[in-house]
């Protein structure tokens, strides 16, 4: 078994001890947003043409569960670790830089794909869905995932304490992903809010998302690949050279 | 090839310089001892050697394998036994065990996690969840995580600190085991006697620095004789006898007088010079000096 292998073996494992919290919980809070929103608003909204609300929720929902997972996985894994002192097993290990953010990153995507393909399952009960470019779909989520999965590792880096590490989440991955278009077309905004809108990168992963169940976005999906694809490269470098240097990891 | 090579080692921690400049070369198949002080600087050099720290100048290699640029070939010949007492409260012993080995690139290693088990006396407790144990059974679980991967060098950053007896011996028989078949040992411990019989040889760190090198044997010898401890019933000690006193230690008790004594008939002259001034001995002891009397010696010279 390589370092690699079992680093992400040993992530995976650590999230499917607690399932309930980490899987079912996460599912549950999906399902109660889309009951209470989709029964409030179904008969007044209608964001894209021939699109229910419901239908227009179900992927926002999905993709933010996706995102809001994987942030939680790598960054809560690692200030537990760092804080409880048992990270000290993995870094007197000689396993590398990469292969500790591929494994943090990539176990962090499973589980939010295991959320978001949870949220999907049961929403197909309440709404009907097209599927109008899986490819799309699958691209958006893969890359939303890792984008979020390596904001988690960086936060986890970061953060010192359990407080900042709910300061990170509560104050920039919630609004980012809450203000990004999960329960609304930012088309409906006045025009300045809209500008903030496309300044959100949260906004693009989401927005690309949407495209491939309906055909419908609010941006061309390119652009919004191409942002989402740079916003990435951005992250994983910053996160890959502080794993390297051993930011706030080896003193 | 030395085992550990330390070269002009140097880190500074804001306003305290935790290392100033630490050589230090640690052959192999030794049980070498670092000993010093709270603060001596032995955790940050134990730290810097494992990677767990960098140093800000200076360097380390592991059996020719600098700890920077050659960090994998470094850890990979190299076993750790952490000061705190740590753990996964996700896993059992057998899962903690098999993981630490794949991060070590090693599949297969269930027969000798088995007989890590054993020696530790650990075979019972295998698939206890971590958070189960007992902290002398997760100290034994430290243990072994560091030796999952039968490193050449293992090192242990106070092991036995509050550890009951019957688990000292259990680790001291294994690890000595492991010495002899040519694992090198390098200990920090503040049991002196420890350090005395399994070590040979010693360094002492101060403030930073290594301020004693030698073999066991011959740090021994740095104190010669016995020390006789008088206690008397009032008065004061004789001045005939003030050129005795030894300085390694500072007495809380006024009464109590601590002689330097390098033969045994020398002990009978002292009594009779007492008994001469008139003055009564309460208590009296004889002992030979060891490892403590040599570590406050070299601590107490250079304050």
């Amino acid at each position: 078994m390589t370092g690699f292998r079992t680093l992400l073996y040993k992530e995976l494992l650590r999230f499917w001890k607690v399932a309930t919290q980490t899987l079912t919980a996460p599912i549950v809070t999906a399902m109660l947003y889309l009951l209470i929103f989709g029964h409030v608003l179904e008969d007044h909204v209608q964001p894209f043409p021939g699109v229910s609300y419901t239908a227009f929720l179900v992927p926002g929902l999905v993709m933010m569960s996706v995102l809001q997972n994987a942030f939680a996985n790598s960054s809560s894994s690692l200030i537990q670790s760092k804080i409880t002192g048992n990270l000290v097993f993995i870094l007197l290990t000689p396993l590398s830089h990469w292969e500790m953010f591929n494994a943090y990153v990539l176990a962090a995507m499973i589980r939010g794909f295991l959320v978001g393909l949870g949220v999907m399952l049961i929403t197909l009960l309440f709404a009907k869905l097209s599927f109008v470019a899986p490819l799309w779909i699958v691209l958006f989520a893969l890359l939303g995932a890792a984008i979020l999965g390596t904001m988690g590792l960086i936060a986890g880096i970061w953060a010192e304490k359990f407080d900042q590490l709910a300061a990170f989440q509560n104050f920039l991955i919630v609004p980012a992903t809450f203000l990004a278009g999960v329960f609304y077309s930012v088309h409906s905004l006045p025009p300045f809010w809209l500008a903030v809108s496309h300044a959100n990168p949260f906004f693009y992963m989401i927005d690309g998302f949407r495209y491939g169940f309906f055909g419908y976005s609010d941006v061309a999906p390119l652009t919004s690949l191409f942002v989402v694809l740079l916003f990435f490269l951005v992250l994983s470098s910053i996160a890959v050279t502080l794993l390297k240097r051993g930011y706030k990891l080896r003193h | 090839m030395a085992s550990i090579r330390i070269d002009q080692v140097r880190k500074r921690f804001g306003a305290l310089q935790a290392l100033d400049g630490v050589s230090l070369e640690i052959a192999n198949g030794e049980f070498f001892g670092l000993l010093g002080p709270n603060g001596a600087g032995k955790t940050t050099l134990i730290s810097i050697i494992a990677g767990l720290a960098r140093a800000d100048q200076g360097s380390v290699r592991i059996l020719g394998h600098d700890v920077v640029t050659d960090f994998r070939a470094a850890r990979r010949s190299i076993g750790v036994v952490p000061q705190e007492l740590v753990f996964d409260p996700f896993f059992t012993v057998r899962e903690t065990l098999r993981m630490q080995s794949g991060y070590f690139g090693i599949s297969a290693n269930d027969a000798w996690i088995d007989e890590i088990l054993h020696e530790l006396g650990l075979t019972a407790k295998a698939d206890t969840n971590m958070r189960a144990l007992s902290g002398g059974m997760k100290r034994r679980v430290l243990v072994a995580q560091a030796l999952v991967h039968k490193p050449p060098v293992i090192m242990l950053d106070e092991p036995t600190a509050g550890v009951d007896v019957e688990l000292r011996q259990t680790l001291w028989r294994f690890i000595g085991r492991l010495n002899r078949e040519g694992h090198t040992v390098v200990l920090t411990t503040h049991y002196l006697e420890e350090a005395q019989a399994l070590c040979s040889r010693i360094a002492m760190l101060k403030t930073g620095a290594v301020v004693a090198l030698d073999s066991t044997a011959a740090l021994l010898k740095r104190i010669s004789g016995s020390q006789l401890v008088v206690r008397l019933t009032t008065g004061s000690l004789p001045a005939s006898l003030h050129h005795l006193l030894s300085h390694t230690e500072a007495s809380l008790d006024t009464r109590q007088y601590t002689l330097r004594v390098n033969h045994h008939d020398e002990v009978e002259q002292i009594l009779a010079q007492i008994r001469q001034s008139g003055l009564a001995i309460e208590d009296l002891q004889l002992h030979q000096a060891d490892l403590e009397d040599v570590f406050i010696q070299i601590m107490g010279g250079r304050q």
